[in-house]
């Protein structure tokens, strides 16, 4: 038996409104525990409002050998941002 | 006299939490888990923070020199009022975690007693501390649980911990002439009356966590007027060390 308890991805919202945003990671028995430890270790400075947590087997992450055919060809397609638009003084934070 | 009464108060109430808080320090750097070892030293300070609040108001009910700190480290050993509970040693995980839920489930019952004091800064700092003590209570009723009724050895070790620590709980139920005044003048609860609640709330999470309360247990009494076991003049030896040390040191 594996005596360690999993790794847990804790995700805290700052403030309603805001998304939840990943905080690092920590070691629970389980979800409930998982969520007592987050409270302690991540907002003890009233860093949020709500916690996720997620064991971390459950996330799949993209392979990095492949970081070139999924990212790079999107560096030459500049005009995929929505800068190329004449805009109207009047309209404002954009 | 009322005076001298409710500076005796705030002092139950206020060692309780230091030497508590000064045990669970203990652990820091200790904690048998990085997360546990953080979320018992948290406790710990939840409660100094509580004992801040009692001195600071204690200072001002006694007057002349004393301050918070005064109050809080330069008291003789049979000056301090906390109970038994509270000074016993961390034996093991089972021991802390026990010890902690004995004791939040009586500080959460006092708690909220208190918001009701008729004196009105005693509950404010009540109403202030008993969003702290229910997190309290949350980890140290959910750790009983999970040691409870986790493995073979886990369990026995928490009825171990049971076994040893369940003969300093009624103390906490037991009122000083101090707290009979208090009483009587609506400044604190009766504290006979909440015992049979207590008893109530513990033996459900024994009975959740696998463990039984010894039905012979020779309750233990002498805390709360002084009479301490060994263990607390070798808290107050480390607690008190700077002050004695250097006189009036602060940082």
């Amino acid at each position: 038996m594996n005596k360690d308890w999993p790794i847990w991805e804790i995700f805290i919202r700052s403030k309603n409104g805001l998304e939840h945003r990943h905080a690092g990671s920590l070691h629970a028995a389980d979800a409930e525990m998982a969520i007592q430890n987050a409270r302690d270790v991540y907002t003890r400075r009233q860093e949020g409002v709500s916690v996720w947590v997620v064991e971390s087997k459950h996330i799949t992450a993209s392979n990095p050998e492949k970081s070139g055919e999924l990212f790079e060809p999107a560096k030459d397609k500049v005009y995929r941002h929505p800068t190329f638009y004449d805009l109207p003084d009047e309209i404002k934070h954009m | 006299m009322e005076q001298k009464a409710l500076y005796d108060y705030l002092l139950l109430l206020g060692d309780n939490s230091a030497i508590l808080g000064q045990r669970l320090g203990e652990l820091c750097g200790h904690g048998p888990e990085l997360e546990t070892d953080i979320a018992l030293t948290n406790v710990s300070l939840d409660l100094f923070g509580q004992v801040r609040n009692y001195f600071q108001y204690a200072a001002k009910v006694a007057g002349e020199d004393a301050t918070e700190d005064s109050i809080a480290m330069l008291r003789l050993e049979h000056e301090y009022k906390n109970s038994l509970l509270v000074e016993q040693p961390n034996r093991d995980f089972a021991y802390v975690i026990c010890r902690q839920f004995l004791f939040d489930t009586y500080h959460q019952l006092l708690l909220n007693e208190l918001v009701n004091s008729k004196n009105d800064q005693i509950a404010a700092i009540a109403k202030k501390s008993i969003k702290e003590v229910d997190y309290h209570y949350d980890i140290s009723s959910t750790w009983m649980q999970r040691l409870g009724d986790g493995t073979e050895e886990s369990n026995k070790r928490l009825q171990d911990a049971l076994d040893f620590l369940w003969r300093y709980s009624m103390e906490l139920f037991k009122p000083t002439d101090t707290e009979i005044i208090m009483a009587e003048m609506g400044v604190g609860p009766d504290l006979e009356t909440l015992r049979p609640v207590y008893l109530e709330r513990v033996k459900d999470i024994f009975l959740k966590s696998n463990v039984i309360a010894k039905e012979d247990a020779i309750f233990q009494y002498g805390g709360k007027t002084g009479t301490h076991t060994e263990y607390l003049g070798y808290i107050l030896a480390e607690f008190q060390y700077m002050q004695r040390a250097y006189p009036n040191m602060q940082w």
